[in-house]
């Protein structure tokens, strides 16, 4: 393992025989996790840190993925590489609550706030929670609730999933824990805010959040990556998520990352017996975004429910990978992932449905639509269905399309202007997904920032509020 | 009202009206007959602003106004109003609100104050009486899913409400059995009157039992061949268009 040596790329020899790239990412952050283990203390003899540690080894031997990759064919985070983000970002004094307000769903929400990474408890809010429901950070959690965190944390993310994963599992300081005893439920959304400041500038973030559902139990949250500024910097999530028996787990995710930022994520879900998990992905910010999200349906009976909406505009790529595991039988997926492009924007989807042998009487119809509103937009879509159960029924397509001018043509007829008939053609695209979503001030919010992105049938380039 | 001159009109490089005229004034009703493909919808498309048509040469003139210098919807706004052969789907699109803000574009046009989802709840559920349509109509998307009667019938709800003063009906009585067909002709009946006009196109005389028209013309291979009365239709029921074509391939032979 190299660990010094100039910035640019080395090329060294592994096993002998395989000339590698050794990049210089790998470098720079196992030297950075050299200093993260100094500042250590007691730590290091945990067994997390054995799994920290597997995981910079992982990182060092593969690095970030490449185009190479059957994966990563269609998504180039080379750039993600070239730079040596920082870890530790000078703390924030204070936030003012006016900095925080456009973006609270709903006063009455409980939430996690955590700025540059870090936790502030000044402007998180976690009140009436019945009993059984636990919402703190997850650095609290790892002395309060060791049972959960040894059971769960780490368990359901792999290391070896992609070097994004093998980062954040290296790094990681922070993030949200919910638990929700068996029986007990609350059905408010809990509003996780990663709020990121000018202060982010090439720093990188590891939030982790691990929320679990047991038996019987029901839980709402909402991951909302935020920036105030334009800034560029580098936001890499993992959530493990575990719906237990006949759990109900909503999932909102609504990334409003600086249009500069890089977000790469991992959405891991473990789903039991008769549970019903829905996700609400909703991708709006970043240059560079990928987005993993994968359930493993390990019961029967299980509903999994994935929605989706990207906009992408200006230079943006945003990237989301689906894998849907069915790995027992009766359990139905559904999944509807729907993205508007303009400019050069670039998008890309994959869904993976697998059916294991065992996995009869599985029911999973997926689609992936766009609308692209240039002539240089582009989407590269692609379904995989991989079945190796002979009963089962499973639908899949995937669409590329502009606004059907014929549509334009009669709302023009009746009065309306070019401008607002396609504002509406585009509203009403989107509006198949944002009509799944449950909670009318959440609905509203969404819906709100989507028509405000909206002008002369185009997306606005600038999107921050 | 309207006043087509020598109008020619393209598509795709192939010209199809080849030099229409025709009159039109407030309180007369024109159906326009003639053989398929012979350019009716392509006129009934040129008046409304479809972009594909190319206007190659002549004038129109709506209420004053050069119609082909107006956007499609400034054409709405001025009081044109087009049911279409072949009304449009679009998913998603809430009909109410469509309909709403269709009305609400036309009012402030004619510098109406806009009407409120209350208010229009009340225009609207007079007009659904007049082409007997459910109110469940309302909520859903523009078209979808409805049978073919049902977007028929919708297109004359939309007229009802928008209140043009010149309704250009393409075959909206196409496909329609007799109670619809008589809802619709009672749709147009019913705001008829010496301020506005019609125009409808049809291929059955049938319609013309139930709306009157003041002149019957008969379109061929681009332009207008033939005009008379409400005899002309009666004529052509039951004779058909085999005379009109020797007629005018003998014409064309001189
Ligand atoms: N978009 C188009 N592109 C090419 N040709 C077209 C287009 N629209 C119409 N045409 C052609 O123009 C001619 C006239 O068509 P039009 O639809 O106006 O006829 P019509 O009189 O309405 O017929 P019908 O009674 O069948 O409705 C036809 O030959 C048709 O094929
Ligand atoms: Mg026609």
């Amino acid at each position: 393992m190299v660990t010094t040596g100039s910035k640019k790329k080395i090329v060294g020899l592994k096993g002998g025989e395989m000339k590698r790239q050794l990049s210089t990412e790998r470098e720079w952050y196992s030297q950075l996790f050299t200093e993260f283990e100094r500042s250590l203390n007691g730590e290091s003899k945990t067994p997390l840190h054995a799994i920290r540690k597997e995981a910079i080894d992982w990182f060092s031997d593969h690095g970030f993925p490449t185009m190479r990759q059957e994966e990563w064919r269609f998504t180039n985070v080379s750039a993600i590489g070239e730079i040596d983000f920082k870890t530790g970002i000078p703390k924030v004094e204070d936030i003012a609550p006016t900095d925080l307000s456009p973006y609270v769903i709903n006063n009455d929400y409980n939430r996690l706030v955590f700025v540059d990474g870090c936790f502030f408890a000044g402007l998180s809010r976690t009140e009436n929670l019945p009993d059984g429901v636990t919402v703190k950070s997850l650095q609290e959690a790892m002395l309060t609730d060791q049972e959960v965190i040894q059971k769960n944390l780490t368990k359901h993310a792999k290391i070896d999933e992609n070097g994004f994963v093998a980062l954040n599992t290296a790094f990681f300081k922070d993030g949200a824990f919910i638990h929700v005893s068996k029986n007990s439920l609350y059905e408010q959304p809990i509003h996780l805010i990663y709020l990121m400041t000018e202060k982010s500038k090439e720093s990188v973030v590891f939030p982790r959040n691990l929320i679990v559902a047991e038996q019987n139990s029901q839980i709402s949250f909402i991951e909302n990556y935020i920036s105030l500024s334009d800034t560029l910097y580098f936001m890499n999530p993992v959530t493990e998520v575990v719906a237990g028996e006949n759990a109900v787990v909503h999932h909102y995710k609504i990334q409003q990352d600086s249009l500069n930022a890089f977000h790469t994520s991992l959405m891991q879900v473990y789903q039991e017996r008769s549970s019903n998990y829905t996700s609400h992905n909703y991708a709006f910010g970043g240059s560079i975004v990928r987005n993993d999200i994968k359930t493993m349906l390990d019961g029967e009976g299980i509903e999994c429910t994935l929605n989706g909406l990207y906009l992408a505009r200006g230079t943006q790529l945003i990237d989301n990978h689906s894998v849907i595991e069915h790995a027992k039988p009766h359990c139905n997926s559904r999944e509807l992932y729907k993205g508007i492009l303009d400019n050069q924007a670039r998008a890309v989807f994959s869904g993976k449905i697998q059916v294991f042998p065992d996995a009869q009487k599985t029911d999973a119809i997926q689609s992936n639509q766009n609308l692209i509103l240039s002539e240089e937009a582009t989407v590269d879509t692609k379904p995989q269905l991989e079945i190796y159960a002979d009963d089962v029924k499973c639908t899949h397509g995937g669409t590329v399309g502009q606004i059907n001018k014929d549509g334009i043509f009669y709302l023009r007829a009746r009065g309306i202007s070019a401008d607002m008939a396609k504002n509406l053609m585009i509203q009403a695209f989107a509006g198949e997904v944002t009509d799944r979503l449950k909670g009318e001030s959440l609905k509203e919010h969404i819906v709100t920032f989507v028509l405000s992105q909206l002008a002369d049938g185009h997306l606005k380039i600038m999107h921050l509020p | 009202m309207l006043s087509i001159k020598n109008l020619h009109a393209a598509v795709a490089g192939n010209e199809i009206l080849k030099g229409i005229d025709l009159e039109v004034k407030a309180g007369q009703v024109h159906a326009i007959m003639g053989p398929n493909g012979s350019g009716k919808s392509t006129l009934a498309a040129v008046l409304a602003g479809r972009e594909e048509f190319e206007v190659t040469r002549g004038t129109v003139s709506f209420a004053g106004k050069d119609l082909l210098g107006l956007a499609p919807e400034e054409r709405a706004r001025e009081g044109l109003f087009l049911a279409f052969q072949y009304p449009v789907e679009i998913p998603g699109v809430n009909s109410s609100y469509f309909l709403r803000t269709a009305l609400n574009e036309i009012r402030q046009h004619r510098g109406l104050e806009k009407v409120s989802a209350m208010e229009f709840l009340k225009i609207i559920r007079e007009k659904l009486q007049l082409v007997e349509m459910d109110e469940k109509f309302l909520k859903r998307s523009v078209n979808e899913g409805f049978s073919g009667g049902e977007k028929k019938r919708n297109e004359i709800l939309q007229m009802a409400t928008l209140e043009p003063r010149l309704a250009v009906l393409d075959e909206t009585d196409s496909g329609l059995d007799i109670d619809a067909l008589k809802i619709v002709a009672n749709g147009v009946n019913k705001l008829r009157s010496k301020d506005n006009a019609f125009i409808v196109v049809t291929h059955y005389q049938r319609l013309l039992n139930y709306i009157i028209p003041d002149f019957v013309h008969v379109l061929y291979q681009g332009k207008i061949v033939k005009s008379g009365d409400k005899e002309l239709a009666l004529h052509l029921e039951d004779y058909g268009y085999d005379w009109i074509k020797e007629e005018n391939s003998r014409s064309e032979r001189w």
